[in-house]
């Protein structure tokens, strides 16, 4: 046996940490069920190797090499080992085009030697003689169940890869369909020619009374069966995600907690510590899943900027930002400008608001962004301004005006500050 | 109808509150902000910890307004509206419902709004403000938080959906700006000067667009959760 053969990782691994080198059959680049591929994979061998020993096993081993392969097959589960092949008979090249993928030496030499194989195989045979009447059902039977294998594999790769289209699936049916009817016409053939077709109709109501009395039995325990297996997997799932849960609280609100007891004077810092571990579990909790819980990176939506800028602000000058966001867009050099100047005021509103919250509100409607900042402070009088005075007038007005949007600035005594701006977005970044 | 410095300020008037929270830390520190009956006219007649013993309590008591956390054991706030939902339409003495919940997620608030209640404001209302909302909702009006008026717009914005029952489906343009001045965290008394209107009407704009929002629109609010993987 090949497997037993299997090399030793020389640095004796613990079984309970080390995951086992496994023997699996290769999903890709196989020729039927990737046993070959994979053992090859497994044992370091060149495929056509593997592929030519059991070619000699199933010629001249009384049929050795069949029974050997089946057997892997229905064992060895279905994994990724083995190189990586092509998928397609066509490639594309470098400009553009398709062609005919050029045949690798060893498929050739591959499909070679099946032939040859094939060849000495139906050489062997009589086929008109007593034996002669089974070979056709056999092979029949053989080539059906290899399809409807292929296919119970298929459906198991399919959670891998991405999910199948339309005609994928029904190409997939029909492969299955042909893989039953196969086996159907083999065993409808044996026993035609075994028996008479007369009895034929006692033989299938036989047949299906045996079908219909194993369902009757078996029927409720698999039905059980499967209900168990969703529901442990169900449970997994919970307890998967519970832990995820438990070890982010573990993380930053523990931490976040003693920061807290430790900084119990200082309430500002306090107020600092809580704002910004209240927004990081709520992204946690509420955002949808795949959007990048990390928020590492530079954020590349006009919704998630402005998010970002008002909890750099809000952490920064420790006054709460309510940020109200309605539709959303890529980022743009233009947009980017914007939300600097947006920062400039959410600063100012932090700075001179007053305690109240500063509310944000940014909104994309067709190709205009709209960003407004608010504040219930006691408001400024702009013509007071002392001219050399540059924040509001360059960093806010100027910058947007410089980039093509305006930005307007109204502000009463006791009345809060509002400041508006707004962007054309860029024509269509295509 | 109530008399003008009744909405604003709730001088003289008096409104019985139920309230609704599985944290009892929450439901006292709510009852110290607001429940001196004497100052803020707003009276406290029950406490409920879970689905169960609130619809016993908001049966027993009928109050005029409960305030409704939105997770609670037992089948959360959605559960209780559900139940309620005869309370909610006796033509005599109504219950209303106001969401006030520490979530400001979306399929949160979008739940309890289409489940009835009249209005959704987050635990980080003022006393003042929530109080205000509550005589709000006791005059059957609505009451936004910027946040729910935000996911609003965003529920409507899509504006390549097919015009199906034209009125209902779509927000007026008048519904669409006292919104989005909602959304900036303008209070209804501001949105009434700057868009030259009275307090009243910026209200029952306000209602519209919550009977809009519970009556029709399902196609596109479902669209638009499912977008967002909210269902």
């Amino acid at each position: 046996m090949p497997v037993a053969a299997a090399p030793r990782t020389p640095h004796a691994p613990d079984p309970e940490d080390v995951p086992q080198r496994r023997l699996y059959r290769s999903a890709d680049g196989r020729m039927l069920g990737g046993v070959a591929r994979g053992l090859a994979g497994h044992l370091g061998l060149p495929v056509i190797w593997v592929r030519l020993a059991f070619l000699g096993m199933f010629m001249f081993g009384d049929g050795l090499g069949v029974l050997l392969y089946a057997a892997f097959w229905v064992f060895v589960p279905l994994g990724q080992g083995g190189k990586t092949g092509h998928h397609s008979f066509f490639e594309t090249l470098a400009d553009g085009t398709r062609r005919v993928r050029k045949p690798d030496k060893g498929a050739v030499s591959g499909l070679i030697a099946l032939a040859v194989g094939a060849g000495i195989f139906f050489s062997q045979l009589r086929f008109g003689g007593e034996n002669g009447r089974y070979i056709w059902p056999t092979l029949l039977v053989g080539a059906g169940v290899v399809l409807v294998w292929r296919q119970a594999d298929n459906a198991r790769r399919a959670h891998w890869s991405a999910a199948d289209d339309r005609q994928k699936r029904l190409f997939q049916a029909g492969r299955a369909l042909a893989g039953v009817v196969l086996v159907g016409v083999g065993l409808t053939v044996f026993i035609v020619v075994r028996g008479s077709a007369a009895q034929l109709g006692n033989l299938l109501t036989a047949v299906l009374a045996v079908l219909v009395g194993i369902a009757l039995l078996a029927g409720p325990w698999l039905i059980r069966m499967t209900q168990d297996l969703s529901e442990e997997r169900l449970m997994r799932i919970r307890a998967q995600e519970r832990a995820e849960v438990a070890a982010h609280v573990h993380d930053s609100v523990l931490h976040t907690l003693t920061l807290i007891q430790r900084n119990a004077e200082d309430v500002g810092e306090v107020r600092r510590l809580a704002r910004a571990q209240e927004r990081e579990l709520r992204n946690w909790l509420y955002k949808p899943e795949g959007t990048g819980k990390d928020e590492a990176e530079e954020p590349a939506t006009l919704a998630e900027a402005v998010k970002k800028t008002a909890a750099d602000v809000e952490d920064h000058h420790g006054v709460p930002i309510e940020v109200v966001v309605v539709g959303d867009c890529p980022l743009d050099e233009k947009l980017g400008a914007q939300i600097q100047a947006a920062r400039e005021a959410m600063v100012n509103a932090a700075k001179y608001g007053g305690e109240g919250p500063v509310q944000v509100y940014a909104e994309v409607e067709g190709q205009t962004v709209f960003v407004s900042v608010r504040d219930r402070g006691p408001g400024f009088d702009m013509e007071a301004v002392p001219d050399d005075r540059m924040g509001v007038r360059e960093s806010i007005i100027g910058r947007m005006q410089r980039n093509g949007g305006t930005a307007m600035l109204r502000s009463a005594p006791d009345g809060g500050t509002v400041v508006e701006l707004e962007m054309e977005r860029a024509a269509k970044t295509a | 109808m109530t008399e003008d410095n009744a909405t604003t300020d709730g001088a003289g008037r008096r409104v019985r509150v139920v309230l609704v929270d599985d944290h009892r830390m929450f439901r006292t520190g709510v009852q110290a902000e607001i429940g001196e009956t004497a100052r803020t006219g707003v009276e406290v007649v029950g406490e409920a910890a879970d689905v169960d013993q609130a619809v016993t309590v908001i049966t027993a008591t009928r109050p005029e307004v409960v305030l409704l956390d939105v997770h609670l054991p037992g089948g959360g706030g959605v559960e209780v509206l559900r139940r309620c939902a005869p309370l909610m339409a006796a033509a005599e003495n109504p219950v209303r419902f106001l969401a006030l919940s520490v979530s400001d997620a979306a399929e949160d608030v979008i739940g309890v709004i289409r489940g009835g209640a009249r209005g959704y404001v987050t635990k980080t209302i003022t006393g003042t403000d929530l109080v205000d909302s509550v005589f709000r909702v006791q005059d059957g009006d609505a009451v936004f938080s910027p946040r729910l008026a935000g996911f609003v717009l965003d529920a409507f914005a899509s504006t390549d959906a097919p015009p199906v029952d034209e009125d209902l489906d779509r927000l007026t343009q008048r519904e669409r700006e006292v919104l989005r001045l909602i959304a900036r965290g303008y209070a209804y008394k501001e949105i009434a000067k700057q868009l030259f209107i009275s307090v009243k009407t910026v209200e029952s704009h306000v209602s519209a667009v919550l009977r809009k929002l519970q009556l029709s629109n399902r196609h596109e609010l479902t669209r638009w959760a499912t977008a967002r993987r909210l269902v």
